[in-house]
């Protein structure tokens, strides 16, 4: 498992954010994704940024550690930014390298393209940074639960999503034990002609579907056993409840959107 | 008044749909409230299938299953369901939550306990199997036998009549068996509850009240765990053993050592070998 991405990895904690309603949370970078496309003169990108920025203090989890888990993203962010300044044609010519014109636009455009895609990710790994990934389920149930009037098996789902999570471990699990049995027979999936790796991938990958199978089959046999009949007269055990600091947050990024709302040109 | 028999087969046959073979052939048996019956026999003998009989999981071809004189029909089976709790051989493909207290938390709502219950409910089946201090541990964080014991949880939680734990503890090592076996005493100590273990264990066989043995499909013999035992030779002949303690009293037999009654534990055995020359 690699430890350096941290998009979808929780960090326990006890901070304002990760105590707020994953309904909430969920609404809000939802909103803030929206809006970041709205923006369009410096005043409106600072407010959403110092929107960001206060939001990621407020988790108290380490900058260093939220950046560094944003490594592989970095290096996308970049990517955009020197695309932009070899594609885009506006404004004056600023310097001219062996013939070839970066015009004052594209540093603008090019920079503009990149804030908006940071502050895209780090607000949605805030959420995952901050929530488990059964309360994310719990939120996506309870925001879709509507949807159950067009007949949308919105439980079906949330449950499907709840019982990957939990085999998420165990399949891994599974995997790191065939592969080390695998590679006691000689198997080699490090080394090697890249056609000759995908082929040491299967003697993996059978055997782990074949055990997925006959899990599925006995889990199924387990929920009906312990009376599982759909979602309906089904009680819930874990409830959302909407706190007064949840309240709070929500009034004071209504406040932020009037803010951006006023200051965009 | 309470019924006489908790559960009561009569002449069930039973054949899955893509095999020739019955699985059963016409089994009647009956279980006692408050009974723990264990049900031995070779791999194929039909154990599994009269444990998923008992609470509806399938339905026979042929003969009725009544649980407390109420046949299981779609109608009932829910409520068998909610009477009849089962523990499975694999600890990992049972856990349905993603921590153990969600997973006890499955079958309360699956049978749509208020949430003002559930959460008494958990804490004290927790606490019956020795859990409580685990509540939020996450499935891969537990050994089998806890998760095993989380089960067992799961099932008591939901108040049943009857447990069934079919090869309950298969996969565990002895510590962990021993474990699952003091929770399913404990458990009797507190609360009136039928068990049904299916195994190939004889030294759980000892626990029980009454053995029945599975051949073939067809229930081969019925009576207490020593009863069963002394039928040493007819018990190989269907590919069963016996336990360690009663073929040392064989042959110690055998030596011309008769013992006054059949040991069956350990201790017996003991008390047995060292009264032997006051009791002659
Ligand atoms: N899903 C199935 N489909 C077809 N046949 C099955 C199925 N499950 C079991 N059988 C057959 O039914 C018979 C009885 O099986 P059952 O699982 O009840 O045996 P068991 O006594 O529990 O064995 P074991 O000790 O191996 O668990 C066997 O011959 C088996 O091959
Ligand atoms: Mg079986």
């Amino acid at each position: 498992m690699s430890n350096s991405v941290i998009i979808g990895q929780y960090v326990p904690g006890h901070s304002p954010i990760h105590r707020l309603d994953p309904r909430m949370k969920i609404a809000i970078i939802f909103i803030f994704v929206i809006v970041i496309f709205l923006a369009n003169n410096w005043v409106s990108y600072s407010i959403l940024t110092a929107f960001a920025l206060l939001s990621t203090i407020s988790t108290r989890i380490a900058p260093s550690f939220i950046l560094k888990g944003l490594k592989p993203v970095w290096f996308l962010i970049i990517f955009t930014f020197i695309l932009h300044l070899v594609v885009t044609k506006e404004g004056d010519v600023l310097i001219s390298v062996l013939n070839f014109d970066i015009y004052s636009g594209a540093i603008w455009k090019g920079l503009e393209i990149s804030l908006r895609f940071f502050l895209l990710i780090l607000m949605t790994s805030l959420l995952t940074l901050t929530t488990t990934p059964i309360s994310i389920t719990d939120a996506i149930e309870s925001l879709f639960h509507p949807l159950n009037k067009i007949r949308f098996p919105v439980h079906e789902l949330a449950l499907m999503m709840s019982i990957s999570l939990r085999f998420i471990p165990t399949l891994m699990q599974e995997t790191d034990k065939i592969s080390k049995a695998q590679a006691s027979r000689g198997v080699d999936f490090r080394t090697g002609p890249i056609k000759e790796r995908i082929k040491a991938v299967v003697p993996l990958l059978v055997p782990l579907f074949v055990s997925a199978f006959k899990r599925a089959e006995e889990l199924a046999m387990a929920m009906e056993a312990r009376g599982y009949n759909g979602g309906e007269g089904r009680t819930k055990f874990r409830e959302l409840k909407l706190k007064k600091a949840d309240l709070f947050v929500l009034i004071f990024f209504i406040l932020v959107l009037i803010g951006f709302w006023i200051s965009r040109s | 008044m309470e019924p006489r028999h908790y559960i009561e087969f009569q002449d069930v046959s039973f054949q899955y749909p893509n095999s020739e073979d019955w699985a059963l052939k016409g089994v009647s048996f009956h279980i006692k409230p408050n009974e723990w019956v264990a049900i031995i026999g070779h791999n194929g003998s039909g154990k599994s299938t009269i444990a998923k009989l008992m609470n509806g999981l399938l339905s026979p071809q042929q003969g009725t299953i009544h649980v407390q004189e109420l046949p299981i029909n779609q109608e009932t089976i829910w409520d068998v369901r909610k009477k009849v709790g089962m523990v499975f051989q694999n600890p990992d493909n049972q856990f349905v939550g993603t921590t153990v207290i969600d997973d006890v938390a499955f079958g309360l709502e699956n049978h749509g306990i208020p949430r003002e219950d559930m959460q008494k409910r958990i804490s004290y089946s927790l606490k019956a199997v020795n859990m409580e201090e685990y509540v939020n541990h996450e499935p891969h964080n537990l050994s089998g036998g806890q998760k095993q014991r989380v089960a067992i949880a799961s099932v008591l939680a939901v108040e049943p009549e009857l447990i069934i734990l079919d090869e309950a503890t298969a996969m565990l090592d002895p510590k962990g068996r021993n474990s699952i076996m003091n929770t399913v005493h404990q458990v009797r100590q507190d609360r009136d509850v039928s068990v049904v273990t299916i195994t190939h264990d004889l030294n759980e066989v000892l626990f029980a009240d009454r053995v029945i043995v599975m051949n073939e499909g067809n229930v081969w013999f019925e009576g207490t765990p020593r009863e069963v035992f002394q039928k040493h030779d007819e018990l190989q002949a269907i590919g069963l053993d016996t336990p360690f303690v009663t073929q040392l009293s064989r042959h110690l037999n055998k030596l011309g050592i008769s013992l006054h009654k059949e040991p069956l534990t350990h201790k017996d055995l003991m008390d047995e070998l060292w009264t032997l020359h006051s009791t002659r």
